[in-house]
């Protein structure tokens, strides 16, 4: 049988083995009973891997490798909100936080709700004008392959679909 | 702000439009929006905020019913003229504290409340006296798709409405009803109704919100969950538990005048006799004056008219009001006095509760 991992926070055998994919990059941590139940992996709660891997590190030089420069964690992209902050204030800094810290969130939403996808209202003219702008997108792009193609009346097709999309918009 | 106007307007709270009705004091829903693209105002920078007010404030004020209705800055505020804002149930205290580009806007019911640059971009609220959800629901619906008309909400559909707290994602939504009651708190049931609601994901806090205590035995009882089930399924969920309490209410009073007649007599008594000859009373001892008068009506000891004004006096009874109506600042002990006037005066024709025509 292989020798058993060591505890990333202590050196004893790890029994707590923890895989999470952030941001395409595999996260892994081996903990001993002690030492998940001190950092409450068991609680779903008051978990998060990048914390742990951030305190883990501090006793362990070569698991520092795969946290952050900063060691605060996962960071928004859009808004510039850290790990830490979303663990200080408990809320998020933008919409697009919920993809930066979505593998975070996923197991928290299963005890605070009672399900974990959208069964409500829906924006109907937010939707459509997302979808619009989507379609409006592609077709721009359609238009600029074919004029590249020299395909001029595939173009002049596109940018007459356009216009029809964007009538009843400027009408609103 | 012209406040009289605002304290005297015929008001949804306040007994002066609809009427009032037994248990449930209020019902209440709120939805949390936030605009796509722009940080939630927590995270959020001046100018960032800054434009989520203009374009909400645009949207409000082109909205029919908000046209004689009232639009105010936090920063344009006292905080005196914001106590009362946050005394009448308008906005959160938590609002009053976002001094930077923090603004309400309320129709001239005082029935819709528009929150922007809370924890939110915008909390859009309705509300209306006794238990009304199915019609609070359908105003606060229509609202919400008039806004959605001219505002891009930011909403995933995975996860909904993205709120600034993930307690919040989804629908949005929380729904709440302001109950009064007085027979379970005099029997002790209280902690053991707040134990069972709270295994059902439904909260129950005091009058004024989080973290504030059950004065006068009003209690908040809300939704806690927002995702993974739609608005009516949430509605349906939290009345039948509302339901449950208030029968439970119902069983507490017949029993304490079956268990407990004299007690809850001398109680009654007193009160009728404090509130009507006292000249010092603190805003929690006349609350609770006032619940055992509003029991009484319940029972058929006063007539029902008589809970609209008690209910307005529930309002009126809060530190900000009193200082208003006094048109100064007082002290405490000073508050105390005009308070105990404001009681005396509002209840000069009240006639003495008849326990001959107790009726459950």
């Amino acid at each position: 049988m292989a020798k058993p991992i060591d505890c990333n926070s202590c050196n004893l055998p790890a029994t707590v083995h923890l895989t999470q994919i952030v941001n395409g990059q595999i996260k892994k941590i081996d903990l001993c009973e002690n030492c998940a139940k001190e950092k409450g992996v068991t609680d779903p709660e008051g978990f998060s891997l990048a914390e742990l891997l951030s305190t883990a590190g501090s006793s362990n030089s070569e698991t520092k490798k795969v946290d952050s420069p900063a060691g605060q964690g996962l960071v928004c992209e859009s808004c510039g909100f850290s790990q830490h902050n979303l663990n200080k204030l408990g809320r998020m800094g933008c919409p697009d936080c919920y993809k930066t810290f979505g593998s975070i969130l996923k197991p928290m939403l299963t005890t605070m709700h009672v399900g974990t996808g959208h069964c409500g209202k829906f924006p109907e003219f937010a939707s459509d004008r997302m979808d619009m702008q989507k379609k409006l997108s592609q077709l721009e792009k359609q238009i600029a392959k074919a004029i590249e193609e020299e395909r001029y009346e595939d173009a002049a097709l596109c940018r007459d679909q356009i216009r029809q999309l964007a009538e009843p918009v400027t009408e609103a | 702000m012209d406040l009289q106007k605002l304290i005297k307007g015929k008001t949804e709270l306040t007994g002066k439009l609809s009427k009032s009705s037994p248990v449930v004091i209020s019902s209440r829903i709120r939805l949390a929006r936030n605009l796509s693209n722009i940080p939630f105002p927590g995270w959020a920078k001046s100018k960032q905020k800054r434009e989520v007010l203009s374009k909400c404030r645009e949207v409000v004020e082109g909205f029919q019913p908000f046209k004689g209705g009232l639009f105010v800055k936090m920063e344009d505020l006292t905080e005196l003229e914001k106590l009362i804002l946050v005394e009448r149930h308008l906005i959160s205290k938590e609002l009053t504290q976002s001094a930077e580009a923090g603004a309400m806007a309320v129709d001239s019911r005082q029935a819709r409340v528009i929150m922007i640059n809370e924890e939110d971009h915008l909390r859009i609220q309705v509300l209306k006296s006794g238990f009304n959800f199915n019609r609070i629901w359908k105003t606060i619906d229509e609202l919400d798709s008039a806004f959605e008309k001219n505002l891009d909400y930011s909403f995933s559909p995975e996860l909904g409405y993205l709120t600034a707290c993930p307690t919040n994602l989804g629908t949005g939504m929380r729904a709440s009803v302001m109950m009064h009651l007085s027979a379970l708190v005099l029997s002790n049931q209280m902690e053991k109704v707040i134990r069972a609601v709270g295994q059902l994901g439904i909260a129950v806090r005091g009058i004024y919100g989080e973290g504030s205590d059950a004065t006068g035995s009003i209690f908040q009882i809300s939704n806690q969950q927002t995702l993974g089930e739609s608005e009516k399924e949430i509605l349906k969920r939290l009345s039948n538990v509302l339901k449950t309490v208030i029968e439970h209410e119902y069983n507490a009073r017949e029993k304490l005048f079956e268990t407990e007649r004299n007690m809850i007599q001398d109680k009654i008594g007193r009160a009728y006799g404090v509130l009507k000859h006292g000249y010092l009373l603190n805003s929690g001892e006349a609350m609770n004056l006032l619940s055992l008068l509003r029991l009484s009506v319940d029972i058929g000891m006063l007539e029902t008219d008589w809970r609209d004004i008690i209910d307005r006096l529930f309002i009126e009874n809060q530190p900000a009001h009193i200082q208003v109506m006094a048109d100064r600042e007082l002290e405490p002990s000073e508050r105390d006095a005009k308070r105990a006037e404001h009681l005396r005066r509002s209840l000069i024709e009240l006639p003495e509760p008849d326990f001959n025509k107790l009726t459950f």
